[in-house]
Order: structure tokens, then C-alpha cells, then sequence
């Protein structure tokens, strides 16, 4: 297991590698930089400007300059934040999309599961047909008709809930958690519909339903184990695409989140924050990859003898 | 049997504790503006998040709202005339025919931390905002200085020779290339405010533009309110100063910024009373806000011009008559109340109406027959042997909204065919500034209420003429006559002059003048209409008994 921990590891460095050279060079060569604006900048400014952020160097030099920093573990000033690092900006916008990633991913797996096994237990029936129905429109909905559905009918019209902010007024977190959550509760019930059918379908269920166990005992000690395994290994890249992903809900709930900087940075050619969020979100992808993974080996007895043997 | 009960009871479980937890989140009770109007604070919605909080480093328009609150320049607009008040200076002298200009500090003004505000502070400050090395986006403002754009540029290296001396604590001597009629109005922009020199030394150089001295608890200010809280991206916090020399003018406690990018986030908060002020108003919302009784909205006229740019060396519209034609077959009024829904005011020139009593001259208007001939007489009779035009602007609704609006107008009165491209912010900027369009959307915002603000714009090889356009007399008109100008009659002749020159010319076409718009509760007082959309925070008052009243959906 751990062999398979490190060498897995391993093959992430190159992968981060290329994502940190690709991008260095493309944002780059995109037409624009990052002090153009509407009013002109003076050559002078431009130049005194170019020279405080190293943009005078030859781009190879910048390059390597970029490097050191970074295994540093510098990421640099941000070109549209003076006065604030790439790291700072960060660190500040981190923990508060980590939450929400977190109990959206958490909504998801509580309704997902439930309706996806619910549905497996009676295929091509109603108790099949409905919850997978609002499932597909879960998936078709968007976050951006979701959300404003949701601030309109429980923010505005019932005045349950409030309609913005992160952490400032009780209850602000819950709008925004359904809102990022739905599409992958969608997402997370067609999973384990069909790993559930898959699994119950098999001799084991058989043998455990022969032995007369109880429906529950059968459902919920046997089959949900490996039912549930394509929803695990759905959940790694669920969690870095809810971190990466979670922009347009941060904008709608007014969330101090990084999505928001993320895909800025981009439109303010801030080399350098497009830099830092792209090399840290992809090493968050590589990461949760690789636990789900992990984690997926584990559920799987066959998968887990093998590693655990030593072996490939 | 036995699952389906299971499973029941964890969905009539889970269902509860969302209930329950919804339930306890309603419990918040008070909103923002309750409590605001409650304990003297104001929360304000401010567009978006600030670049920074440094005058001489930043540039935008939510700093500058920032900025003009914790700071305070040597005099400050009036909020309904905009004509210059004291400030950190009582009073200023004019002297050699307008070419010195002597500032009278109050010895009263001071620093957050205490200290006297000095002459001496505005010398070290204007060393750094023109310093080559700070890198300051507005230095150019400082440049009716003497020898400040030489210094600027690095070709004197001494700031001795600079046009400013400190002749006494509370006495500044600054001394002007030329008379400079609106350089005291330049007083209330941030970018010739004065810092605290001690503060920023203690973080670094004075041309350091990364130092953290604008972080809460470093910074020092000498504006109506100091920085209390920063929380990125969340919100900015500021408390009445109780060093500020004029505070017992100042009425409210504190003021709250918010970050409101999103403008249709911003109205929802408006609605639920989690602000007092919208930066801005979603385009849809406004007809059902006009209708209400005693509306929170607030429009006026705005110091900005959309227009389109000509690339005066490309064909079709290097020729004048085209230039004309396409002017005059748009018609601006149906534009501004289709489109725009009224919430701007059609333009016929580059400078807004009314700019400290500057009238622009009209010296054409919507006339779709004269604009036909116009076109013959160029070669494209009824739109026969059109080599084909095209619109760029940056991607965005409203842009589009408007060139597919005038694409539609030219096609139907002229005949001729108009292709429109959008393109991303910085692409667009880079096609204008390398002049690599035919027509380009363009929009211009006053720095400062003067009609050589928006003139100079189009002088030969400005840094934001971009269409090519260059005239000797022009360009005579704007740098030597007006600013030698005896009076302000005499100046605004001259500029109606070159306006009117320029305007037969079209390297531009101008579409509309702007407007601010402004969800204001009922209980805030002191926020004016103005052309520069100018708050200055220190007049607003709260009155707790006026309310929001009626409903939009």
C-alpha cells in the first residue's frame, strides 16, 4: 500500500511540473499584460512597473526566477493586489472554499446516497423513476438559475435565510452549500443507483438474502460496501472540482472565497496569481485523486489483498 | 418493507434537522440597516474589492471611495457644486499671474496618530507619487508642476528643482508650469494626497509600493475616519477619527464597505436592508424602482462619454464624409430610451453637458438624409461599393446590446453592412492601443470636472487619442491658448472652438453621456447628485425613522 502511496506520489511531480511550465508560458503569450488599462499607462510608469515585478528580464530568467521562489514555497506579489502576496491571498480565501466544499460535499453524499440507493431498490419503478428524474434536472440545472431560485423563494419571499456573506449572519452558509451541492448530489445518486444495482445483483446478496438476513441487514451491511465504491472514487475529483469549481457561487452569495480569484486573475493578467492558483489546484487534484484512490482500494477487497500483499 | 420504514425515518429525520437548522438561522432578527441606523453606521455597497489602500500605487474607482474617506487632500469637492472647499489647507493664494499657488495649512489638521499634518509631509508625499521608481499610475496629475513631468520621466534626478517647497510648517508653496485653472480641484484626488512619512519608512524604502503599512493597525491617515478591519473580500471597516480636525461635522460612527462585484447580489441586499448605498442597479430593475412612491433611486448625470473610436487611417473611415454619415444615422435619442431605458442622456459631443458650466457645442444631429448625401458624395451611394466596417468593443452585454442597436441603424439607413466583434478585456485594450480596429467602443471618465480633461484626449500622438487624429490648430487651441486664457468665458470659447472642430471632424463618434445610478435607503441624508458622483462620507447623516417602504421583484 504504501508503495503504491509513493509511487503514485512520484508521478505527480512531473504532472505539476508540466501544469507550472505550460502555464507560465501561456499566460504569457496571451495578448495583453498586466498593467494595460483603459488609461493609458506612461512609458515611464510602465517601465518602473515592469522592473519591480522582474517583467524586464528575459522570459527564461523569469522563468527560473519563478521556480526558486516557488520551491521556496513563494508565489510571488499579486500584480492586481499591491501589497498583498500570492500566498496570502490565498491562505485567506482557502479555508473559507474548503468549507463550503465540504458541506456541499456533504449534502451531496447525504441526498445522493440516499436517493440512489432508495432507487436501487426497486429499478424501473416510481420509487426509481422520480428520484432519478430530479436527479437529471439536479445535474441540468445550473448554479446560476439554482442559487438566485433559492435566495428568491427562502431569502426573499419566506425571509428564512439570508442571502449573502460567509460566516457574518447565522445561517448564511446554507443557501450556498445547497446551491454547490445539488448538481453533485445528482451527480452522486446515478453513481450509486448503479453501483447498487450492480452489487445487488450479485451471488453474495443472494446467498446473504437466502440466509434470510433482513432486507435492511442485507442493503446496509453487504451491498451499500461495494455499491458505493464508484461514489468514492467520484469523490476526490468532486472535492478539487468543488474547490476550483465554486466561482460562480461565490459570486452569486458574495463568498470571500478563491474561486473568485481564480478565474480574475485570469482577466487581470495577474501572472503571478494565475500561477499560484493553477499550481495549487492542481496539486489539489493530484491529492484528493489520489486518496480516492486510495480509498477506493481499500473498499475493494480484491484491490486491497493485492496492495497490501506487496504486491503490483 | 422493513428498508422502506429505514429509510423513512432517515428522511424525516434529516428533513427535520434542516428545518430546525433554517428555524434557528431566522433567530438573526436585525438587519444591517436597523442596526447601522441604530449605532451610526453605514453600509455601503462599493462595487468591488480594492486593489490596495495606498494613494500613490492604486488607481479605480471603489479605492477612491476608500481612499477619500481615511485621507483628506488640501481641499475637498463641494458635494452639490463640486467647486473646491478647504481641506487640510484653510486657504490658498494665487500669485504671479496664477503661476504660484501658496496653501495655507490648518495648523488643526492632523494625523490618526496625533501628529500635525505639515507642509513638509505634502513635499516628502509628492517626492514619492512622482518618483520614476513608485511607479504611481496618476503621477501625470502633478504634472502642471514645475519640473514634476522632467522628474517623473527621470530626467532630472534632483527633487529640489520641483515646483514645491515647504516655506513653514503650515505653509506650501507650489509653483506651476503655466496657470492651471481646476490644479486646486487636482487637490481632492488621491493621487496628490499626502502619507505619513515615518509610517512608511518604518515598512521600507519611499518609492516601496509592497510594504504592508496600509494594513490595519499600520496605517496612519489624516481623512474623517481610520481603518478599523480588512477582511479580504468581505468587508473593509473604518471608525470616526477622533484626531480628524473638523469631527464634530462628522455625524456617522463608522462606515462598512462592502465588495458587491456582483450587481444583482447587491440589489437583493438592498432589498433585504443589508445596505444603505448600491454602488450601481441592475439595468432591469430600474423601470420597477421609478415607479415606487418616495424611490431609493438616484440617477444624474455623470462626468464619463461612450463613444465609438475611428481609425482615422482605415478605409472606409479615413474619409471625413463617412465619418459624418455614420454619425448622423444614429439616433441617439431612440438608443437611450430603448436600449438604455433612459438611464443616459444622448451625445453629441465628447464633453459632457454642464461640466462646471461648460456647454458643448452641437454641431450635428440625427439627420438620416443629410447623412445618405453624405455617403454619395463619399463613393457609396445608397451603400453601393461598401468595403465592409467593423465594430469591436470588450465582451460584455451591454456593449453588444448597443452595436448590434447602431449595426441595425447603419444598415437601415445607409444600407451598408457592419460586421461587430466582441473581444476580452485585454485584448480589446491591446487592439486599441496598437490602433488595430476601424471602430472601437470607448468609454472616457473624468479625472477632474473640466472640458480640458476630456479635450486633451485628442491631441496629436496623445496616449489616448487612438484614432489617429492630429490637427496643428487643434492642438494650439488646447495646450497653448486655453490654458494662457484670462478668464473662464474666454477659456470655455476656446474650447468650444476646438470642440467644434473636433466634432466636425469625428475622429470619434460620441453615443452617450453616463449617469450614476444609486439604491440610497430613505434613511441616509447628505448623499448629493453630482456629475463626478463625488460622496464625501463626512456630511452623511442617518435618520432611524425613515424606512424602506414597498415591494420589487
Amino acid at each position: 500500500m504504501l508503495r503504491f502511496i509513493i509511487s503514485r506520489l512520484l508521478q505527480a511531480i512531473p504532472v505539476i511540473f508540466i501544469v507550472i511550465t505550460a502555464t507560465f508560458f501561456l499566460v504569457r503569450a496571451a495578448p495583453g499584460g498586466p498593467f494595460d488599462a483603459e488609461k493609458v499607462v506612461l512609458p515611464e510608469v510602465k517601465r518602473a512597473l515592469e522592473a519591480q515585478y522582474k517583467l524586464d528580464l528575459p522570459l527564461h530568467e523569469q522563468y527560473f526566477a519563478y521556480l526558486s521562489d516557488l520551491a521556496q514555497g513563494e508565489l510571488g506579489p499579486s500584480f492586481k493586489y499591491p501589497g498583498r502576496s500570492v500566498n496570502e491571498i490565498l491562505f485567506s480565501g482557502l479555508p473559507v472554499t474548503a468549507e463550503l466544499g465540504f458541506y456541499a460535499l456533504l449534502i451531496a453524499l447525504i441526498i445522493g446516497v440516499t436517493a440512489g440507493v432508495f432507487a436501487s431498490l426497486k429499478p424501473n419503478t416510481r420509487q426509481d423513476y422520480i428520484p432519478m428524474g430530479l436527479a437529471m434536472i439536479g445535474i441540468c440545472m445550473p448554479s446560476f438559475l439554482l442559487g438566485p431560485l433559492l435566495v428568491l423563494v427562502f431569502g426573499i419571499y419566506l425571509e428564512w435565510l439570508p442571502i449573502s456573506g460567509w460566516g457574518s449572519i447565522p445561517g448564511d452558509k446554507i443557501l450556498p452549500s445547497i446551491t454547490l451541492g445539488a448538481a453533485y448530489a445528482a451527480y452522486v445518486a446515478r453513481l450509486s443507483r448503479a453501483g447498487m444495482l450492480e452489487i445487488l445483483s450479485q451471488d453474495y446478496i443472494r446467498t446473504a438474502r437466502a440466509k434470510g438476513l433482513p432486507e435492511w441487514q442485507v442493503v446496509g451491511k453487504h451491498a451499500l460496501r461495494g455499491g458505493l465504491i464508484p461514489v468514492v472514487a467520484f469523490l476526490g475529483p468532486a472535492f478539487a472540482g468543488l474547490l476550483a469549481g465554486s466561482f460562480v457561487v461565490e459570486t452569486i452569495f458574495q463568498i470571500p472565497g478563491l474561486g473568485r480569484f481564480y478565474v480574475q486573475a485570469a482577466f487581470n493578467r495577474d501572472y503571478t496569481m494565475i500561477l499560484g492558483t493553477t499550481v495549487f489546484l492542481s496539486s489539489l487534484i493530484v491529492l484528493f485523486n489520489l486518496i480516492s484512490d486510495v480509498a477506493a482500494a481499500w473498499l475493494n477487497p480484491r484491490l486491497r489483498s493485492q496492495l497490501s500483499g506487496g504486491g503490483q | 418493507m422493513k428498508t422502506r420504514q429505514a429509510l423513512g425515518g432517515l428522511l424525516r429525520t434529516l428533513f427535520s434537522t434542516v428545518i430546525a437548522t433554517s428555524l434557528m438561522a431566522c433567530g438573526g432578527g436585525e438587519s444591517n440597516v436597523l442596526e447601522g441606523n441604530r449605532t451610526g453606521i453605514l453600509h455601503y455597497g462599493n462595487g468591488a474589492e480594492p486593489q490596495g489602500l495606498d494613494p500613490h500605487v492604486v488607481t479605480g474607482v471603489p479605492e477612491n471611495h476608500l481612499i477619500r474617506a481615511l485621507f483628506e487632500g488640501l481641499a475637498v469637492k463641494n458635494p452639490i457644486t463640486l467647486e473646491p472647499e478647504p481641506g487640510v489647507a484653510q486657504r490658498w493664494e494665487f500669485s504671479d499671474q496664477g503661476k504660484v499657488i501658496t496653501f495655507y495649512l490648518n495648523p488643526e489638521a492632523r494625523w490618526s496618530n496625533g501628529e500635525q499634518v505639515t507642509a513638509s509631509d505634502y513635499v516628502w508625499s509628492w517626492n514619492r507619487a512622482l518618483h520614476p521608481q513608485t511607479g504611481n499610475l496618476y503621477a501625470y496629475m502633478l504634472y502642471p508642476v514645475k519640473n514634476a513631468e522632467a522628474y517623473a520621466k527621470g530626467e532630472i534626478k534632483d527633487f529640489a528643482a520641483v515646483g514645491v517647497k515647504a516655506l513653514t510648517d503650515t505653509t506650501l508653496e507650489v509653483t506651476l508650469n503655466a496657470p492651471t485653472p481646476y490644479f486646486i480641484q487636482l487637490m481632492d484626488h488621491y493621487s496628490t494626497f499626502a502619507v505619513h512619512p515615518e509610517t512608511l519608512l518604518k515598512f521600507g524604502k519611499m518609492t516601496d509600493r509592497f510594504t504592508p503599512w496600509t494594513r490595519v493597525g499600520s496605517m496612519v491617515s489624516n481623512g474623517a475616519f481610520v481603518l478599523t478591519d480588512w477582511a479580504l473580500n468581505r468587508h473593509i471597516k473604518m471608525a470616526k477619527s477622533p484626531h480628524y480636525w473638523d469631527r464634530d461635522k462628522v455625524s456617522l460612527n463608522g462606515v462598512v464597505f462592502y465588495p458587491t462585484e456582483n450587481v444583482v447580489s447587491e440589489e437583493r441586499m438592498f432589498r433585504v436592508e443589508q445596505l444603505h448605498y448600491t454602488a450601481v442597479v441592475p439595468l432591469d430593475k430600474i423601470p420597477v424602482y421609478r415607479e415606487r412612491p418616495n424611490t431609493p433611486y438616484l440617477q444624474s448625470p455623470y462626468l464619463g462619454t461612450y463613444y465609438y473610436l475611428v481609425n482615422t487611417d482605415r478605409p472606409p473611415v479615413d474619409n471625413v464624409k463617412v465619418r459624418q454619415a455614420l454619425s448622423m444615422s444614429v439616433d441617439r435619442e431612440k438608443l437611450v430610451r430603448s436600449v438604455l431605458q433612459e438611464t443616459a442622456v444622448a451625445a453629441y459631443s465628447i464633453t459632457p453637458p454642464d461640466t462646471l458650466g461648460y456647454y458643448p457645442p452641437q454641431v450635428f444631429s440625427y439627420d438620416p438624409d443629410k447623412a445618405r448625401a453624405l455617403l454619395a458624395e463619399a463613393g457609396y451611394p445608397n451603400g453601393e461599393g461598401w468595403p465592409g466596417l467593423e465594430i469591436i468593443y470588450n465582451t460584455q452585454e451591454a456593449h453588444r446590446k448597443i452595436a448590434v442597436a447602431i449595426q441595425q441603424m447603419w444598415k437601415s439607413e445607409l444600407n451598408v453592412d457592419i460586421t461587430i466583434a466582441n473581444q476580452e478585456w485585454k485584448v480589446y485594450l491591446n487592439s486599441v492601443s496598437q490602433r488595430d480596429f476601424q471602430v472601437a467602443r470607448r468609454g472616457w471618465i473624468g479625472d477632474y470636472v473640466d472640458a480640458n480633461n476630456f479635450l486633451d484626449l485628442f491631441i496629436t500622438d496623445g496616449g489616448n487619442n487612438n484614432t489617429g487624429y492630429s490637427n496643428a490648430i487643434y492642438d494650439d487651441l488646447i495646450l497653448q491658448k486655453a490654458p494662457r486664457a484670462q478668464s473662464r468665458e474666454e477659456r470655455y470659447a476656446l474650447f468650444t472652438e476646438a470642440e467644434t472642430m473636433l466634432m466636425e471632424e469625428m475622429p470619434i463618434i460620441p453615443i452617450y453621456t453616463y449617469t450614476s445610478k444609486h439604491l440610497i435607503h430613505p434613511s441616509v441624508e447628505g448623499i448629493y447628485p453630482n456629475l463626478m458622483d463625488s460622496l464625501n462620507l463626512k456630511y452623511v447623516k442617518l435618520h432611524p425613522e425613515q424606512t424602506l417602504s414597498g415591494e420589487v421583484n
